[in-house]
């Protein structure tokens, strides 16, 4: 099972670095990580998936606790929470497919952005399963290049990470 | 007030009450060295870094205090790694500071430049670089705070030269640190202490595993307390010897590949294991899948992620073992096991059977004898800092710990090399003890030039070097799974009296037990210094190995046994 987590981290130089080079040491494989900018200065948000079958999600947690800089970890699997993922696809059309590709794209609330001669770049974002799906009925036309960012997560509702808020 | 970067390492250092710091000055090192002088702080030169770590290391466990380390940069810093990661492994709190080639040039490979703070990012508790003046009082103020507060470790500080030299207002930073993502205090968990209690009080056959965690917390006496009033035998890892007195009627030595056959089988036949402040390593557990398969298990350590790491817990307690032991004292009533005591009893003359001090003839001298001989004529008084390889497993087995004075070892990593540099930083930490470095002869020719350090700081260290001519736990297991192939373990070692006295040292050597006994107290007698004892102890065979052992996949009650009926010399298999 994909166990989604959520790490507010210090952004300071090699923060970056800390986390991903303790995953190699402890021989956790990670499915996906994301990492940007949050609502505060200095902070920086990762959404780390890992499947649980291959890594313990428990052990990934209290062993990023231990970094210095990492100021708080959350495990949302069990929470309602959104979770987004952002692709960006470059899609080969030809005689008769264009048209066909968009209704697909738009079927999937996707966005074409970007329109050449004999390609289309497409963007969607949504859970990742939906963008699997999208990425499947595409394959046949011809994907060109692809670009995901990988899953970001957030609560739903009122509630923060209850680290999060003990982190402020 | 004005200070370089230079000054301002030493004002922060004596601020953080550091008397000693263990190093070797060097092209980016050395503007900090400059200014020392000022500070009355006690510089002691080593001979190559690796050396300075081990030192700082063996002055942090015999201290208690953070072990401070300076190198330059490159390969000054890198010479330290190892013994970062010793530090890392066995939870000891050092401070390495090293310099760096200037910011500017940073990433240009430059003369010396090393990237020491990515080579040490997986070995230390935490590490910074440097890269402005303003920051560095504050940043050694942290380093401090990080590496003594909840399980300690190493933290680095990598200086760039432009650093040292900087000029700005110093003024010594607040106590409070801030470092919002370090949280190092504990609460207990009343409730899972509740359930600790029940669990032990219900215990038919409980065994109490004491780990580093205890001598650390300083909760030798709590661990007595809730030993005796429980009867509950006490048993220990490597780093966890001298939490309890060796000649306790409860204590039950070391467990794991080479631990005492009744700490073994009592691990296996228990139905209950008070895990303290220890980490189910490897060579403590054998086959995990068939670890005490009888016993639940409540364990206690600061760290949250060694609980269920290794081993699944039924009570888990994330606190100091201190806190809990109070704690446990205060609920638990009085209980005895009168089965399982004679259980033990049991296990402990079957034990004596195969003891090798019963068995060898009174001539040829072994390792345990050496070891046993020192044991008897310092009445266990003294601090012993044992090497890596059988020399430590036997020190292990026949320095009886007086449940008061450290023993010095490193469990967790095993770097060969070890004793003689952290046997100086435990001397200088213990300037009125008596310090035993018990080491073999592949090990000492690890880190021989310190001979050099221990002269120089007249350190009255007692070493006793066990040559059997070979590495000798990589030719036990050649003899024992190799077919007896001895590839590359047989050793040329040069004589180590004759080195020990080149450097002006009391150099010994001796061949037979009644040898061995005059020697060491020559060693001992009060106006002597720093003496050398070379032992050249039997090899191979019964006498030569280390037993019990524990083989490798093998689960604990399976380990092989030094045969009952044997002569001390010869080729014999073991088996």
């Amino acid at each position: 099972m994909m166990r989604t987590l959520v790490s507010l981290v210090e952004d300071k130089p090699g923060t970056l670095n800390r986390v991903v080079s303790l995953f190699r040491r402890r021989a956790f494989n990670i499915e996906s990580l994301t990492v940007g900018h949050t609502e505060r200065p200095g902070v920086s948000r990762m959404t780390i998936v890992v499947d649980s079958a291959r890594t313990d999600s428990r052990k990934v947690e209290q062993n990023l606790q231990k970094l210095v800089n990492v100021l708080s970890v959350e495990d949302v699997t069990d929470h309602a929470a959104v979770l987004r993922d952002l692709a960006v696809i470059k899609v080969r059309t030809a005689e008769g497919t264009r048209s066909e590709i968009m209704q697909v794209v738009s079927t999937f609330r996707g966005r074409i952005i970007d329109v050449g001669l004999e390609t289309l770049v497409v963007e969607a974002t949504g859970p990742d399963e939906e963008i699997d799906r999208l990425v499947e009925i595409l394959r046949p036309f011809g994907i060109l290049e692809m670009v995901r960012t990988g899953r970001v997560a957030m609560v739903r509702g009122d509630v923060m990470e209850a680290n999060n808020k003990k982190a402020r | 007030m004005k200070r370089s970067g230079a000054q301002i390492v030493w004002e922060m250092l004596r601020h953080e009450g550091v008397e000693v710091v263990f190093g070797m000055p060097g092209g980016s090192i050395m503007t900090t060295y400059h200014p020392l002088q000022d500070y009355g702080i006690r510089h002691v030169l080593i001979r190559h870094e690796l050396a300075a770590a081990h030192a700082a290391d063996g002055y942090a466990r015999v201290s208690g205090r953070v072990g401070v380390a300076m190198a330059t940069s490159g390969p000054g810093a890198t010479n330290l790694t190892t013994g970062i990661a010793t530090a890392m492994m066995d939870s000891i709190p050092l401070v390495c500071i090293t310099g760096q080639v200037a910011s500017s040039t940073i990433g240009s490979d430059a003369f010396q430049e090393s990237d020491i703070t990515g080579i040490t990012l997986p070995i230390t508790k935490h590490n910074y670089l440097v890269t402005d003046v303003d920051e560095l009082a504050e940043t050694i103020h942290e380093a401090f705070y990080i590496a003594q507060t909840g399980r300690p470790g190493p933290v680095l500080i990598d200086l760039p030269k432009d650093v040292q030299c900087a000029v700005t207002d110093f003024a010594v930073p607040e106590d409070r640190v801030d470092l919002p993502g370090y949280h190092p205090d504990c609460m207990i968990d009343d409730a899972a202490l509740d359930r600790a209690a029940e669990r032990i009080e219900s215990a038919k056959r409980p065994v109490i595993l004491a780990g580093h965690g205890v001598v650390r917390a300083g909760a030798r006496e709590e661990l007595r307390l809730l030993a005796e009033r429980m009867e509950m035998p006490v048993a220990t890892t490597l780093l966890g010897k001298g939490s309890l007195s060796e000649t306790h009627p409860l204590s039950l030595g070391m467990v794991g590949m080479h631990g005492a056959a009744p700490a073994n089988h009592a691990v296996q036949e228990a139905d209950l294991l008070l895990a303290l402040g220890m980490r189910f390593d490897d060579r403590f557990t054998g086959c995990l899948e068939r670890f005490a398969p009888h016993a639940a298990v409540v364990h206690v350590d600061l760290d949250v992620s060694e609980i269920g790491k290794n081993v699944p817990v039924d009570v888990a307690i994330v606190a100091d073992v201190r806190d809990v032991l109070k704690g446990l004292l205060a609920r638990a009533s009085k209980a005895s096991h009168v089965a399982w005591i004679e259980r033990i009893e049991v296990l402990r003359a079957d034990a004596k059977e195969h003891e090798v001090l019963e068995h060898t003839d009174s001539e040829s001298l072994t390792a345990p004898h050496v070891i046993d001989e020192i044991w008897r004529q310092t009445g266990g008084k003294a601090i012993v800092v044992a090497d890596v390889g059988q020399n430590q497993m036997w020190s292990s087995q026949y320095y009886r710990s007086d449940g008061v004075r450290p023993f010095v070892t490193s469990g967790g990593l095993g770097p060969m090399g070890f004793a003689l540099p952290a046997a100086i930083g435990a001397q200088i930490a213990a300037p009125d003890a008596e310090v035993w470095v018990i080491a073999g002869d592949g090990g000492f020719q690890m880190n021989i030039q310190e001979l050099a350090t221990v002269v120089q700081e007249d350190l009255p260290l007692k070493m006793a070097v066990l040559n059997n001519g070979f590495l000798g736990m990589v030719r036990q297991w050649q003899e024992f799974f190799f077919d007896h192939r001895y590839e590359s373990t047989r050793l040329l070692s040069p004589d180590f009296a004759r080195v020990a006295r080149a450097y002006d040292i009391a150099g010994e050597r001796a061949g037979t037990q009644k040898e061995s006994e005059d020697a060491i107290r020559a060693a001992r007698s009060p106006k002597a210094g720093p003496a050398l004892i070379e032992f050249a102890v039997t090899s191979e065979g019964d006498a030569g190995n280390v037993y019990p052992m524990v083989p490798p996949g093998a689960a604990l009650h399976e380990m092989m046994r030094r045969p009952i009926a044997v002569g001390s010399k010869g080729q014999g298999a073991g088996r």
